[in-house]
């Protein structure tokens, strides 16, 4: 081989990576040698979702991308970036354009665009409030990833830092007399903890309740509806119960008026009752009916749950002395599922159904009760057949220590060593 | 020799004192205990017939629930009730054919598959035989 | 009228077994007193341990079963619902352990006691393989509650063995009776558990106990005192003080710290953290991972497996390899050298749960 070919051959491989591109890519090949803002988008752009698709920068910026020079790159047909009240239109030139978007994605929707321009977003964009998240906003400008990556804007645990570049942000939140508190108070609350901590996918962040492109604050009739997606017992029970007719006469938020909007924190029989932290006594006063019955179903309860750690706490001691309990814990198990049940069935506000959960409860519980004495009684037998063993084993040893000493004196008695003496008994 | 023969007598009784209490345990781990099945990849979950067609029971199977359902179609299926989402026990609903989880709203269709709701994995399902007057339920090898 | 009965049937066994014989040449044995024949207890200690091993192994037969889908159901089951079964299950892991702490105790009682001299070389040797095989019993025994601990501690053993060069890969799948920790894995060790190694066990401890019989308890070198005591039944109720005391040790460690079921293996579930073998294999293990990952360009875990096998084998030699004390004269090398393994042994077993990430 003379060296020709081999040049030509390196020659082709350091231009190989341009064969990537299909064909030649002027806009890439500029703007990766500027600096800052001018270079930032091709190293985004690298991961970009719509790079997948063999798009590139003309197919949003227009331009001719087979020249070097910068005045023939930005022909006529060019478009530049657009201004930040265009942007929507700009992505809807594609995104909303069901026909456009059956060639590369045909499950994807393509109502965003109208959904958006019902949203508080939209319709203050409308105004001329540019200071309104667009869609470049949320999902970033030209390292668009898909919601379904971990890594995307969009993906469910991001969504809150997402929202919250905005929301969060007192100094701009202030225009438009709207809390900045609502991402540290969702942090805060049970749904984060299951999506951040339990890993659990399915828990509700920003735009479960509050919708995705058609943003909007639920108003206070349809919040209950938004939480009955996913707690639908609870819901149906409200609905059966007096308090349905009772908070929409006086226009409270059925859920919310209870468990919070953002910061709702574990439920527990606590906030049932008369006492502190208690949310009936914010409506109900003492000597009404409401007070009554708030009390007696903390009572109820309260006597349940007690009963439920007193078995709890024998089952536990057996096991710390050793007996195997694991059957009764399974048992002990299903009792705790009437205790959530009950808890759910507050929510009805039907007293007769509850004693009815409670009292079945109990039953079973007495069940495990049975099971959890035997144990501990297990436990000290053992404990007593080891004090009986031990004490016989040691009479043993000192009857074989006498008998060791008395040979031992019997053979020094009876001549030289090394004499086995007389047969033993 | 009177001490030699009391020192013996200790000795010959504390020995057959311990050899008791060594033999009295043993004794009582041979003799068969009341009925336990051990092998706990499969139960016996119900009798034949005791189901009517789009009905369902919980059962126990192994340390966890089970439902054995009886199809709208008359079929024997059944699964483990322990819902892949927080471990709730789901329940059948004979209205709409699925399984259903009240903590969450998950669904399940009879073949164990995830139809709605938050449940990330489908529901084990588990063969069914019918053998004589028992539905015998066993873990798919 | 007993007493005439029970004469004739001695008589009658005696004529044909020879058991009168038998009992004067039983008699007629001794064994020597000095400052240091405390530490002769430690074999007949070994074998009542081994003894308890076989009686509670062969209850727990009656109620074990070796299948993935019911191994750890019979042992839950053992341990809830057979009467005592708690009892006899403790006691089997328990005095595993203790017996294999005593084995060790016994090697290097005698090693620095040059008991394997002339002419108890076979002595020393056959009890060598003997607490190489009670290793494998505890081994083999301790993957058959199938728990996690199990399944994972064997996974971790036999990925060592698997690391040898050469053989390596073939020994891990002859141990595990296919690629992985299977039900095939769980009825091979079941097999050698109750089968092979029993047989093999007790054809060793024949040949050991023989030769201690035929060639009596040897005497530290230099002692120069005579004294001795009847075997039967001096010593023997001396050995049975001993025995009386571990039997209430035993005891009291059940009833207070029973044997755990632990939960059911999962193979899907990743590996706990900070699994460990069983404690007497934790001076191997411990050593594999502060071993350097290359040693003059040769893996360092290979390396130190083939430094294990090849320690192993010299100190089944030793009695060979000791001249000195073939001579009947003192060997301090040989006692240095025992000393700097005991400790060795010791420190690396204790640096094993202390150091959190060793």
């Amino acid at each position: 081989m003379t060296i020709r070919p081999i040049r030509f051959l390196a020659a082709a491989a350091l231009f190989a990576p341009l064969l990537a591109f299909g064909q030649k890519n002027g806009c890439i090949d500029c703007h990766s040698q500027l600096d800052g803002e001018l270079k930032a988008p091709v190293a985004s752009f690298a991961t970009d979702v719509h790079r997948e698709y063999n798009l590139s920068c003309p197919d949003c910026h227009g331009g001719n991308p087979n020249t070097d020079d910068v005045a023939l790159a930005k022909d006529k047909s060019f478009r530049g970036a657009p201004a930040k009240g265009q942007v929507p239109r700009f992505c809807g030139g594609c995104h909303a354009d069901a026909a456009a978007m059956r060639a590369f994605n045909p499950a994807l929707r393509t109502d965003q665009l109208s959904q958006y321009e019902t949203s508080r977003h939209g319709q203050l964009l409308k105004t001329g409030d540019t200071k309104v998240a667009v869609c470049t906003d949320c999902h970033g400008v030209h390292g668009i990833l898909s919601a379904r990556l971990p890594k995307s804007t969009t993906f469910p645990w991001n969504i809150p830092q997402t929202c919250g570049r905005c929301h969060a942000d007192k100094g701009l939140m202030e225009r438009y007399k709207i809390p900045a508190d609502q991402r540290d108070e969702y942090m805060a609350s049970v749904h984060a903890k299951a999506l951040f901590e339990k890993k659990d996918l399915s828990a509700p962040v920003c735009n479960d309740c509050h919708g995705n492109h058609g943003a909007f604050p639920p108003s206070v009739s349809s919040v209950a509806s938004v939480c009955r997606q996913c707690h639908p017992s609870a819901g149906e029970l409200f609905s059966k119960g007096p308090h349905k007719k009772a908070f929409d006469e006086i226009g409270a938020g059925e859920c919310e008026a209870c468990h919070g909007n953002h910061k709702i924190g574990p439920p527990s029989s606590a906030m049932i009752g008369t006492g502190s932290g208690a949310v009936c006594v914010e409506c109900h006063d003492q000597g009404s009916r409401g007070f009554d019955v708030a009390a007696e179903l903390r009572r109820t309860l309260d006597g349940f749950t007690a009963h439920y750690g007193e078995v709890a706490g024998l089952l536990s001691l057996a096991k710390r002395k050793g007996v195997e309990v694991s059957d009764a814990e399974f048992r002990l198990q299903d009792v705790h599922t009437v205790i959530v049940s009950a808890e759910n069935l507050t929510h009805g506000l039907d007293t007769a159904e509850i004693d009815k959960t409670v009292a079945d409860g109990e039953k079973e519980l007495l069940g495990v009760r049975a099971s959890a004495v035997s144990a501990v009684k297990e436990a000290s037998f053992r404990r007593r057949g080891l004090v009986v063993a031990t004490v016989l084993l040691a009479l043993f040893a000192v009857a074989l220590a006498l008998k060791v000493k008395r040979m031992g004196r019997a053979r020094r008695g009876e001549g030289s060593p090394g004499d086995p003496g007389p047969k033993a008994p | 020799m009177k001490r030699r023969s009391v020192l013996d007598l200790f000795f010959g009784g504390s020995l057959l004192a311990t050899i008791a209490a060594f033999l009295y345990p043993v004794v009582r781990f041979v003799l068969p205990p009341k009925s336990h099945s051990v092998a706990q990849d499969s139960v016996v979950a119900a009798k034949a017939g005791e189901l009517p067609p789009n009905s369902a029971k919980v059962f126990r199977f192994g340390t966890t629930p089970a439902v054995l359902v009886n199809t709208p179609d008359g079929a024997l299926v059944a699964l483990s009730a322990v819902c892949t989402h927080l471990t709730c026990t789901v329940r059948f609903d004979s209205e709409t054919g699925t399984l259903f989880c009240p903590c969450h709203n998950g669904r399940f269709d009879l073949g164990g598959n995830v139809l709605s709701g938050p449940p990330p994995r489908p529901l084990e399902t588990y063969a069914v035989a019918v053998s004589g007057a028992d539905v015998i339920v066993s873990r798919r090898r | 009228m007993a007493k005439s009965i029970g004469r004739t049937v001695w008589e009658f066994l005696d004529e044909r077994f020879l058991i009168s014989t038998l009992l004067g040449f039983a008699g007629k044995k001794t064994v020597p007193e000095h400052r240091r024949s405390f530490w002769y207890f430690f074999g007949g200690i070994c074998l009542f341990l081994t003894g308890i091993q076989v009686a509670t192994g062969g209850l727990l037969l009656l109620y074990y079963t070796p299948q993935v889908g019911a191994a750890h159901e019979s042992i839950q089951l053992i341990m809830g619902g057979v009467k005592f079964g708690w009892l006899i299950r403790s006691v089997h892991s328990w005095t595993a352990n203790i017996l294999i702490g005593m084995l060790f105790v016994h090697m290097f009682s005698t090693f620095f006691l040059k008991a394997y001299r002339k002419p108890r070389e076979l002595t020393w040797v056959s009890g060598f393989l003997l607490l190489v095989l009670f290793m494998a019993f505890g081994f083999s025994g301790y993957l058959l509650p199938w728990n996690e601990l199990s399944y994972f501690a064997t996974r971790v053993g036999t990925d060592i063995a698997g690391s040898l060069p050469l053989v390596g890969k073939g020994l891990k799948t002859f141990i595990l009776g296919g690629p992985e920790i299977s039900q095939a894995t769980l009825s091979r060790f079941f097999w050698l558990h109750v089968a092979f190694l029993p047989i093999v066990a007790l054809a060793l401890v024949a040949v050991h106990v023989l030769l201690v019989q035929i060639l009596g308890m040897s005497k530290p070198i230099g002692e120069k005192g005579t004294r001795e005591i009847p075997f039967f039944p001096d010593f023997l109720y001396k050995d049975a003080l001993g025995w009386t005391l571990i039997l209430v040790l035993v005891g009291v460690l059940c009833v207070f710290l029973p044997w755990e079921v632990g939960a059911k293996a999962d193979p899907f579930v990743p590996t706990p953290l900070g699994i460990k073998p069983e404690w007497y294999f934790t001076f191997m293990f411990s050593t594999l991972k502060i071993v350097p990952a290359h040693i003059l360009s040769l893996e360092g875990e290979k390396l130190a497996i083939l430094g294990f096998l090849a320690g192993g084998l010299l100190w089944m030699l030793v009695p060979f390899l000791d001249r000195r004390a073939g001579r009947g004269e003192r060997s301090p090398l040989f006692s240095w050298i025992g000393l700097a393994l005991a400790t060795y042994i010791v420190v690396m077993t204790v640096l094993t749960y202390t150091v959190p990430k060793l």
